[in-house]
């Protein structure tokens, strides 16, 4: 199936949905900034939990400063990675909404080329967006960054998107056969990975069945190694903890999930579920 | 294995094609309510072509075998709900078939998608688009589906608008700021751009003015004699279908009822009169439930094939 990949086309046919989704934020621009609106007030509104956890508990040993820092990598993490998931299972959604998805899908395009240029769209996309909020809330809580280890925290970042990737990969497929829910059981996804990976708390507080759950989830081992990257300045060559986790559940997810959203077009092929209208 | 279009074959060969859809059931409580009722007055909920109610479905296409040779303009008439598009998009790996087999230049179009996919391309009556995007950005997403570079793209998009009749203003401005009928001009122009050698239309003119019409014809016409294109094409518009098709399929309730040049069909039916025209055949052979019936030659109609 892969073997006569033809590299120049592959690059020119990837190209195609990176152009063509920039140029949808271009026409979309209100609804990007909204959507900028909406994420930093709610990445505040959750900081603001540590700035007031003194105030909260009346406890006054509380060391403030790394609180709001542990809850602020936690949100901008959980950000990026839900971005992320958002763009590339939104991928099929929007196509049907659109009604352009059979003739996306009549193009002589291989399904792993089209997620390649979806996920390349969906990392640059989310990282500028991320980017944008994190450097305003460093900013607002004048927050002292000066022994983090930013690039290692950027190759565990990288390497997680991955594994979001063959997640995102798989769940696009909903609506492929649940032509009107298909959305909304995207949302049910995301909520029990928010859940499960210790975004805002150590997983140690869950129960254990959801702890063991929590080790399987990529979003658990990003959240960990950005927050040891940033929090205590671990060196990047003692990073691979994290690192060789996500690069194997990526490296294992990728091909899963061309596999799953291919079986999936075969199903809605046979069953008449991309027809619009005509 | 390797897999090649071969040119020389017929561009569209379909055998005994079939292809049913499962009908969405009613939810439980009609049905059970509409059971309770049945006891009472003896009438069934059951309804669609064939099927009990277990296993409802309708046979959009049944049993449909056609050969399209290279070079030709093939049509394919039929009333509303006859399976036009079902066929249209089984050929264009939209649809898998449950029975038979679809060739396109001799290769089969579930075995070899990718190699068929690359010499194809369809316009259907919707004409689908990022709608906020603009017509030169929609094509150009289009074309490097296929392969195109950006500047290859641009040109030939900018050619193609310009010869369908599109002001130069409007290829920059949002697609749902323009009428249906110049949307599916771009639509049309999506699918001349990637220069298909088969070409599947599926109600192309639906929407379009006479003039337009007359223009897509006109290119129609064009791809054929100076690209080497091969057109499938549906249609309601019985002129059209008679001026530009060299033969013509008259589909029914997912069947070939009949198959023959415009002037072999119109032999087919015999009028006291006036000369049959293609509407006359339309009518007398998917026409069961017209009223006035007899209007028409009682005699029955001999399939060709
Ligand atoms: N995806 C689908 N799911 C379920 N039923 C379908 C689907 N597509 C078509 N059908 C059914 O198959 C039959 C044929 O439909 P089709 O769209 O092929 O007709 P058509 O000849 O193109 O009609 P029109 O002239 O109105 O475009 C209809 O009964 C339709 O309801
Ligand atoms: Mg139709």
């Amino acid at each position: 199936m892969f073997a006569r990949l033809n590299l120049r086309t592959e690059v020119l046919q990837s190209y195609a949905f990176v152009a063509r989704n920039f140029n949808l934020i271009k026409r979309y621009w209100g609804w990007e900034l909204v959507w900028l609106a909406y994420s930093t007030a709610t990445s505040l509104a959750v900081v603001f939990i540590g700035e007031g956890s003194a105030l909260i508990t009346g406890a006054e040993d509380i060391d403030t400063s790394y609180f709001v820092l542990y809850l602020l990598l936690g949100t901008l993490v959980w950000g990026f990675l839900s971005g992320l998931f958002n763009d590339i299972s939104e991928m099929i959604q929007w196509e049907r909404w659109e009604g352009t998805i059979e003739y996306t899908l009549m193009a002589p395009v291989h399904r792993f080329t089209q997620i390649i240029g979806q996920a390349g769209f969906a990392v640059l996309h989310s990282l500028l967006f991320t980017m944008t909020i994190g450097v305003a809330m460093i900013i607002f809580f004048s927050l002292d960054l000066s022994d983090a280890n930013l690039f290692g925290a950027l190759l565990v970042l990288l390497a997680g998107s991955l594994s979001l990737v063959s997640l995102g990969v798989m769940a696009s497929i909903l609506p492929l056969l649940y032509t009107e829910r298909g959305t909304q059981m995207t949302h049910i996804v995301q909520a029990f990975l928010l859940l499960i990976s210790g975004v805002y708390y150590p997983i140690e507080v869950l129960p254990s069945v959801l702890q063991t759950l929590a080790r399987v989830s990529p979003v658990y081992y990003v959240l960990n190694g950005i927050r040891s990257a940033v929090l205590e300045g671990t060196p990047t060559s003692e990073l691979w903890g994290y690192i060789v986790p996500l690069l194997i559940i990526g490296v294992v997810g990728m091909p899963l999930g061309v596999w799953v959203f291919r079986q999936a077009e075969l199903y809605a092929k046979r069953h008449g579920k991309l027809k619009r209208v005509g | 294995m390797k897999a090649a279009i071969d040119r020389n074959q017929d561009a569209l060969n379909v055998r005994n094609v079939t292809k049913r859809f499962k009908v969405s059931k009613p939810p439980f409580w009609t049905r059970w309510r509409a059971q309770k009722g049945a006891t009472g007055n003896g009438s069934t909920a059951s309804g669609g072509r064939g099927g009990d109610a277990g296993m409802q479905g309708v046979v959009a296409i049944g049993g449909v075998s056609l050969d399209v040779h290279r070079g030709e303009i093939y049509g394919i008439l039929g009333p509303n709900g006859s399976g036009k598009s079902t066929l249209v998009r089984m050929l264009s790996t939209l649809l898998i078939p449950d029975e038979g087999q679809v060739l396109v230049f001799g290769l089969d179009v579930v075995r070899h998608e990718m190699e068929v996919k690359r010499v194809i391309n369809r316009v259907s009556v919707d004409a689908a688009f990022f709608k906020k995007l603009s017509p030169l950005e929609n094509l150009l997403y289009g074309a490097r589906l296929y392969g195109m570079t950006g500047g290859e793209a641009r040109r030939k998009s900018i050619d193609i608008l310009g010869r369908l009749g599109l002001e130069a203003r409007s290829y920059t401005q949002p697609m749902d700021e323009m009428s249906r009928g110049m949307q599916q001009k771009v639509a049309i122009a999506r699918a001349f751009l990637t220069q298909p050698i088969l070409l599947l239309l599926d109600e192309p003119t639906t929407g379009l003015d006479p003039r337009s019409k007359y223009e897509v014809q006109e290119f129609v016409n064009e791809l054929r004699d100076c690209h080497d294109a091969t057109i499938l094409i549906t249609t309601h518009d019985m002129g059209e279908a008679d001026r530009l098709c060299d033969r013509i399929a008259i589909l029914d309730e997912g069947r070939i009822v009949a198959e023959d040049t415009p002037a072999g069909l119109k032999r087919l039916i015999r009028r006291n009169g006036h000369e049959p025209t293609l509407e006359d055949v339309f009518m007398q052979l998917t026409g069961k439930k017209l009223s006035g019936a007899e209007e028409f030659d009682p005699e029955p109609v001999e399939v060709a094939n």
